[in-house]
């Protein structure tokens, strides 16, 4: 936990790079600090750890007082990571990453245990454990930047811009490293970064700066694409809000619609008469057990006489799950020529329509 | 060095007979008594140029406004006239090794402050950032991951300071020192050049020993920069 109560910090030449700041990161939870350059996001960070003194209120890292910690050691309770990643060049990758156990003093077997599952967790080849640094590709070098961190398996963790200067590839990938890494470590992180579209997606709460250290808002992603607090953070947010939003609620939050559905049996006159009762020209064709066979335009039916199961059906190609984002829903929409995302179960069972009027209710 | 005496010599010297072996055979004593000074006369200065360069260098970067007048003064001293400098300790040390040792020492401070500086200060700041953020206290810092990344630079100065206090030493053969110096003037005063291409071969020869020496201890501490770059 780290709480940020009425921090200050104004430099020598007298610019305050953060003003009266009161923030709070609670245990477990990823606070990703966001804003343009010059914003004080990093001097908030560097306070956390003592690489920046404040110079005005209180800041404690799980209930201890910074200032009354001595440097060193706080910072050794505290895994940084920064985008230049900062790798010791003249040790091998093994030593970097044990360079917190070295300092804390832990024995070769427990440090080499450790550095071990960490290259495991971290999804590092065992062979490049005695390599140096400049033998390794970028991605390769930040991931050990991450296990370097994570050495001593600190509570709190500070990162800045820590995927900034990885090609968006690596970047999207080590961003869902890190997801799947944290929902099992569990650290208290706080998150540097420019990138508000990294920030949705890192962040449990994004805390939005503007110039001169000033926190114009902190809450849930969601919370703030839906409500925004002013027009600062709705700027800094950019256009597309609400496809963001779509990216970040699941299919399963809202209800689908039952949707014209008919048997592969049922005749053609059925058909017609559901598809009237829904306001479509076209049915959802759903066998007895339950899977989507496709869907078919009423008129493509035939005769009267006719069962929909001799008419020609069209595949939805995409299908979305409970887990699913709305933003999949509506991307799987677009694909469709009906218009309208089919939404299964886990065993691909039909569960019913997600309609374009759904979606646009449920982010008004 | 242009410091030499009696230039005109030369000719009549190099016309003659290069080198005499047998006058070889008869001195080796001589010769490597001479080696042996010269030696001395390097290590010593060398060593102790940089046991004083380096608290200096450390000062500096820690006090970067040190950093200026400190280039200037071992500069300055660096460019007065090597024969001046040793006579100028005359009247205070004699003809005692000492004169020959003080300005041989003083030689290499521009040398070694200026490589041990740029050195620490080549060092990547996100790297001495990081090493500040893992918890390294200031002189764990320094010694466990400074001076590491900076040996290269510094090493590089303490080669180049070699081979010059090598020539150097050579004129301290007119203050009556200059380990095998001694062979050039004895060359010189007699006319016969056979001392005189052995005491450069040999002084040729212990500069390229001496600096392939320092690069292969270079190379045994850096292992971690040979394939770099």
């Amino acid at each position: 936990m780290i709480v940020f109560e009425s921090v200050n910090k104004t430099f020598p030449d007298g610019t305050t790079a953060v003003a009266s700041l009161d923030l709070e990161v609670g245990e477990g939870e990823v606070a990703v600090l966001v804003g343009p350059s010059g914003c004080g996001k990093t001097t908030t960070l560097r306070m956390i750890n003592r690489m920046i003194e404040p110079t005005g209120g209180r800041l404690t890292v799980n209930g201890r007082d910074v200032m009354s910690v001595d440097p060193p050691e706080l910072r050794r309770g505290i895994g940084y990571v920064i985008q230049q990643i900062g790798l010791f060049p003249h040790r091998t990758i093994a030593e970097n990453i044990a360079t917190v156990p070295a300092l804390v003093g832990w024995d070769k077997r427990r440090t080499r245990e450790r550095v071990d599952e960490l290259m495991t967790t971290i999804g590092l080849d065992a062979g490049v454990a005695d390599r140096y640094p400049h033998q390794l590709s970028g991605g390769q070098r930040q991931r050990v930047g991450v296990a370097r961190a994570l050495a001593v398996d600190p509570p709190i963790m500070l990162m800045d811009e820590p995927f900034g200067a990885v090609d968006p590839i690596v970047r999207a990938r080590l961003q869902d490293e890190f997801l799947r890494l944290q929902s099992e470590v569990n650290k208290t992180i706080a998150f540097v970064t420019h990138d508000i579209d990294e920030a949705i997606k890192m962040g449990d709460r994004i805390a939005i700066f503007s110039q001169g250290g000033h926190l114009e808002q902190y809450d849930t992603p969601a919370n703030i694409l839906a409500e925004p607090a002013n027009e600062f953070v709705e700027s800094f947010l950019g256009g597309e809000r609400g496809l963001k939003r779509l990216a970040l609620i699941p299919v399963a939050e809202i209800e689908a619609d039952p949707g014209p559905v008919v048997a592969p049996d049922d005749s053609a006159e059925h058909a017609a008469r559901v598809a009237a009762e829904h306001g479509t020209d076209w049915v959802v064709v759903v066998g007895p057990d339950r899977r989507v066979r496709g869907w078919t335009f009423v008129d493509g039916v035939g005769d009267a006489r006719g069962t929909v199961g001799d008419a020609e059906l069209r595949p939805f190609a995409l299908q979305v799950a409970a887990g699913d984002s709305l933003r999949a829903a509506l991307n799987a929409m677009m694909a469709s020529r009906t218009g309208v995302a089919v939404r299964v179960d886990g065993d691909r069972r039909y569960e019913g329509i997600l309609t374009q009027e759904l979606l646009s209710r449920t982010i008004r | 060095m242009s410091v030499l005496p009696d230039l005109p010599a030369m000719a009549p010297v190099v016309a003659a007979e290069l080198v005499r072996w047998s006058w070889i055979g008869d001195h080796v004593d001589d010769i490597s008594r001479r080696f042996n000074e010269h030696l001395f006369l390097t290590l010593v200065p060398v060593a102790a140029g940089f046991a004083i360069a380096f608290p200096l260098s450390l000062a500096a970067v820690r006090w970067p406004r040190l950093y200026g007048p400190l280039l200037s003064v071992t500069g300055v001293i660096f460019t007065i006239p090597s024969l001046a400098l040793f006579v100028l300790m005359i009247p205070f040390t004699g003809l005692s090794r000492l004169t020959a040792i003080i300005p041989l020492t003083i030689y290499t401070l521009l040398i070694l402050v200026r490589n041990t500086v740029e050195g620490l200060r080549g060092v990547p700041r996100d790297v001495r950032e990081a090493a500040e953020a893992m918890g390294y206290r200031p002189a764990r810092r320094l010694f466990r991951v400074e001076l590491p990344l900076a040996l290269p630079v510094i090493m590089a100065g303490l080669r180049i300071a070699t081979v010059t206090t090598i020539g150097l030493v050579t004129i301290t053969a007119l203050i009556g020192r200059g380990g095998l110096g001694q062979l050039f003037i004895d060359g010189f005063t007699r006319r016969f050049s056979t001392p005189l291409v052995v005491g450069l071969v040999l002084s040729v020869a212990f500069a390229v020993t001496a600096d392939l020496l320092l690069l292969g201890v270079q190379r045994a501490l850096t292992p971690w920069a040979r394939e770099n770059r």
